[in-house]
């Protein structure tokens, strides 16, 4: 006789699926429907992928798409080593650890729009610490008026918000090396470059892989801190991709485009992270010979 | 190669050039030589200081006092580095990044030796312990075997040091398989006549190791011998006691008139023990190995006791007796006729050992 299949399980699940539907697939699936369909004055028609396409060719989406993995590459690439290196840097025991984890774990503990904040009033010329030196120092520096000084802000912001993030992951993954690994280096003649190449970073290479991620889906995502610093500009120096969308989708209410621009920002995310992610995976396995 | 000189070696981890009380030392101070190309046991119970010797000898720890002589020559200032030295550790460390020949070749490799030699040398560990199919994989695929057999051969592959020190290297290995490479390093040994310290908290594999078995307790030295020694004259009722199974007998006893009187029963011993007993001092105990303790059914001879238990190990038989108010194991032989319940035991004199403070005093 056939048994059939016990269903029961389903209804354990239900409540899960319930809030998951709430949370993610119902939302998710009304910027899917705006994306392609045209309110108009409260009727809306299908318009297929007339956004999509008019989005791609938006020369507005490209220089800020352009400005976005500029500034999230450049965000990594100076966030993760020299985590890596503070990490490397901190003290392993006695009361300095905690001293040095709570000082370091601080500018976490900042909402992001007193960082912007912070950073405003930092480094303003007139009563601004940091701006007010670098000008004493005789170099020109004002960030409301020049792009590329407005642009280093942001992202020294940037460095001083996260590197600590990937510091603590680092410093996570550091302690977690048995003692055994160090003492066998010092009895094979390792130098200290070989024990940082083939055991600390090999150690570490999980803590990382989460570090990575992480930074990389929240740097492109960026948007408080640089928006009370300097509201994405002068001009559009500083306007990354989530002020763009926040400008379309409540500033001039263009919900189709804003939607198709969700969509196309949401699956640029999913594949980058996809690809980090296969990338150290493989990093790890598959060499051999 | 070389004969390793420990002078009066003594090491506390609290970091205080004298600790006081004898419970802060690690290692009390010891005088210990390990001769060129010997095989070493070094047992002891978990927390008797095995680990804290060896790391001292390969330098990864500075001794609080005395000196570490290679040869003669002084190296207690030099790290593991320039100490020439290999070390192999309980749990498998392997460079997880690295394939098992880059593994095996990279203490030679950073030592700048030849390239060819390097991968000649490599070659030949990995035959010797049976891990040239895996050559070029990566380290971190490996069973947990292969991983330590990686450890093991990074210690051998240098043939230059002045000695290897094993770390309890096979506690993860299974049963099989630590058996068969016990051998080889015992192979090894023999062929290569390096000096092999090799530490243990396993009496058996300590025994079947080792030409010369190093017993500690509690941070001492407390006996060097051969198994046979350990086993005929322990010095120490530690040695007594962790060695042989069952391990020795011990009875407290007063002596008197040139024999030892364990509750009210009279026990003789040689005239040798007996002249050197009549000086000893402190709590005395005698001493007996259950093998050597004759247990006479009939009662003809001794003294006479309860059988309390008989514990049957397939081709021996475990006797536990009680005599006035101890008890007593007793091996008996493969052919011996059954116990019942009463008997007498009797002590040859020649195995019968007087320890004054746990010291052997004849």
């Amino acid at each position: 006789m056939e048994k059939w299949p016990d269903h029961k399980a389903w209804l354990l699940v239900a409540p899960v699926a319930l809030v998951v539907c709430f949370s993610a697939i119902i939302p998710l699936m009304t910027v899917v429907n705006y994306s392609l369909q045209d309110a108009l004055g409260g009727s809306y028609f299908f318009v297929g992928t007339e956004w999509f396409e008019k989005m791609l060719s938006d020369p507005d989406l490209h220089g800020a798409l352009q400005r976005q993995f500029v500034f999230s590459f450049t965000a990594l690439l100076i966030e993760m080593p020299l985590g890596v290196a503070i990490a490397l840097a901190l003290p392993t025991r006695g009361w300095q650890v905690s001293l040095c984890l709570v000082l370091l774990a601080l500018p976490l503990l900042i909402p992001w729009n007193v960082v912007g904040t912070i950073w405003q009033i930092f480094g303003r010329g007139d009563i601004g610490l940091a701006g007010w030196a670098i000008n004493g120092l005789g170099i020109d520096y004002n960030y409301t008026a020049d792009p590329t000084d407005a642009w280093l802000t942001v992202m020294v912001m940037e460095v001083w918000h996260w590197t600590p993030l990937v510091a603590l992951l680092a410093y996570a993954g550091l302690r977690a090396i048995p003692d055994a690994y160090y003492q066998a280096a010092r009895i094979d003649g390792a130098s200290a470059w070989a024990v940082f190449r083939y055991i600390q970073l090999p150690k570490m290479r999980g803590v990382l892989t989460i570090a990575l991620l992480l930074r990389f889906m929240d740097s492109f995502k960026i948007y408080t801190e640089a928006f009370v610093l300097t509201g994405g500009g002068p001009g559009s120096s500083t306007t990354f991709l989530s002020q763009s969308l926040t400008r379309m989708a409540v500033g001039q209410f263009d919900l189709g485009p804003a939607a198709a621009f969700s969509i196309i920002y949401f699956l640029i995310i999913l594949v980058f992270c996809w690809l980090f992610y296969t990338a150290l995976e493989n990093m790890g396995k598959g060499a051999s010979k | 190669m070389a004969r390793i000189d420990l002078d009066q070696i003594a090491h506390s981890y609290m970091g205080h050039p004298d600790p006081g009380e004898p419970a802060h030392w690690a290692l009390q101070e010891m005088q210990h030589v390990w001769e060129d190309g010997g095989a070493y046991a070094l047992l002891g119970p978990s927390g008797c200081g095995k680990t804290t010797l060896l790391n001292v000898i390969s330098g990864l720890l500075q001794p609080t006092r005395g000196r570490v002589l290679f040869d003669g020559q002084d190296v207690t200032a030099l790290p593991p580095q320039q100490r020439n030295i290999a070390q192999v550790f309980q749990f498998p460390v392997i460079y997880d990044t690295m394939t098992v020949a880059d593994n095996l070749a990279f203490p030679l490799k950073n030592r700048k030796f030849d390239r060819d030699y390097v991968r000649r040398r490599a070659q030949e560990v990995a035959e010797m312990l049976e891990l040239d199919q895996d050559m070029g994989r990566r380290a971190e695929q490996l069973t947990a075997d292969a991983k330590q057999k990686i450890s093991l051969g990074r210690g051998l592959v240098r043939s230059d040091v002045a000695a290897i020190l094993f770390d309890e290297p096979l506690t993860v290995i299974d049963p099989q398989m630590k058996w068969q490479l016990r051998r080889k390093l015992k192979q090894i040994h023999e062929a290569s006549e390096l000096t092999l310290v090799y530490v243990t908290h396993d009496q058996n594999e300590a025994l079947t190791f080792a030409d010369k078995v190093v017993v500690m307790y509690e941070g001492q030295v407390v006996q060097v011998g051969t198994p046979q020694e350990l086993f005929e004259t322990p010095s120490h009722t530690f040695v007594g006691y962790f060695i042989g199974s069952p391990g020795m007998n011990l009875l407290d006893c007063a002596l008197e008139r040139g024999e030892a009187v364990v509750d009210g029963a009279r026990v003789g011993l040689t005239e040798a023990a007996a002249t050197r007993a009549h000086n000893a001092t402190g709590k005395l105990q005698l001493g007996i190995r259950p093998e050597f303790v004759r247990f006479d059914p009939q009662g003809r001879e001794g003294h006479p006791v309860k059988v309390e238990a008989v514990d049957d190990l397939g081709n021996y038989q475990i006797l536990t007796v009680r005599l006035g108010g101890n008890t007593l194991k007793v091996k008996m032989p493969e052919d011996s006729e059954p116990p019942g319940d009463e008997g007498t035991v009797s002590f040859p004199a020649e195995w019968t050992k007087l320890y004054a403070d746990g010291r052997l005093v004849g």
